[in-house]
């Protein structure tokens, strides 16, 4: 594999450090709130890493629903719960070694699988959006090829949230 | 304004390597956390590691198609229905509980 070091590439690899830097940041701070502001890091690094891609779009709404709500939910639950929460210290009780050494052995295989695979390289004049800015395209496609899948996700998600609000509302019937 | 995106040859290897280092992050935090919220926070760090794979496909293969970009939508909805219905169980459990540890979490259990 031979590496171009152009601009596009150092950026991609400095966000890829942060992403991970975050996520380990979120295992190794012990204290709730900070694990949600860490995830919050690689949520945005994942959408940076999403508009190095082309893939506009999908960027923004990252950042729109794992940024702007999912992580804002997560202080909200911490907040109502237990908010002086903290992790204990890390301990090497047999079920956390099982979950470490598994963890690592399934990255060490996943690694040397994606190293072993010759990738076509993409090729140069792909047009994926067709011409039309990835919004554009993307609402296209959206409406066009999967219409129907769109009105089933939105289904679930209306059937989700009134779900949410029936679970997380007082019970009434010790009354 | 650019009409066609312009497309930085990142090399796919890595990218897909960030994916699978990232899920198995999630992976041990979700397998070894004891706090509720964080293994809830652990399950979206692996959706999140899928969504980059996803993304990264959609430009390879045969016919390359914005197909995998909306999967990766489709994802991140249903993600957010996930969230939402595991927070509101968590809040559900705490007011029973009075803890968000997984340890509490044993009723069921024969």
């Amino acid at each position: 594999m031979n590496f171009v070091w152009n601009g596009p590439m150092i950026a991609f690899y400095i966000i890829a450090l942060g992403v991970l830097g975050a996520a380990v940041l979120m295992l190794s701070v012990r204290k709730v709130v900070y694990m949600a502001l860490s995830i919050g890091g690689v949520f945005i690094g994942a959408a940076a890493i999403y508009i190095l891609l082309g893939a506009e779009f999908v960027a923004v709404a990252q950042i729109l629903i794992y940024v702007g709500a999912i992580t804002i939910l997560m202080l909200f639950a911490i907040m109502l719960t237990n908010h002086k929460a903290e992790e204990p210290p890390f301990q090497w009780t047999g079920r956390n070694i099982f979950a470490a050494v598994g963890s690592v052995l399934m990255a060490v295989v996943l690694l040397a699988v994606i190293r072993s695979t010759a990738w076509p390289v993409q090729p140069a004049d792909v047009h994926l959006n067709a011409g039309n800015s990835n919004p554009v395209a993307i609402g296209l496609v959206m409406f066009k090829q999967y219409a129907f899948p769109f009105e089933l996700v939105s289904l679930v998600l209306i059937v989700g949230l009134v779900g949410a609000v029936i679970l997380a509302q007082e019970r009434k019937e010790d009354e | 304004m650019a009409l066609n995106s312009p497309v930085f040859p990142i090399p796919t290897g890595s990218l897909l390597a960030l994916g699978a280092l990232l899920f198995c992050i999630g992976l041990f935090g979700a397998l070894t956390r004891r706090n509720l919220i964080i293994v809830l926070v652990s399950i979206e760090l692996m959706l999140n590691a899928a969504n980059i794979n996803l993304v990264t496909f959609s430009r390879l293969g045969v016919n390359p198609s914005l197909a995998g970009q909306v999967f990766s939508l489709f994802t991140i909805t249903v993600a957010a229905a996930e969230i939402a219905v595991g927070l509101a169980l968590l809040l559900a459990i705490f007011r029973l509980r009075k803890s968000s540890e997984v340890h509490d979490l044993n009723v069921h259990k024969w």
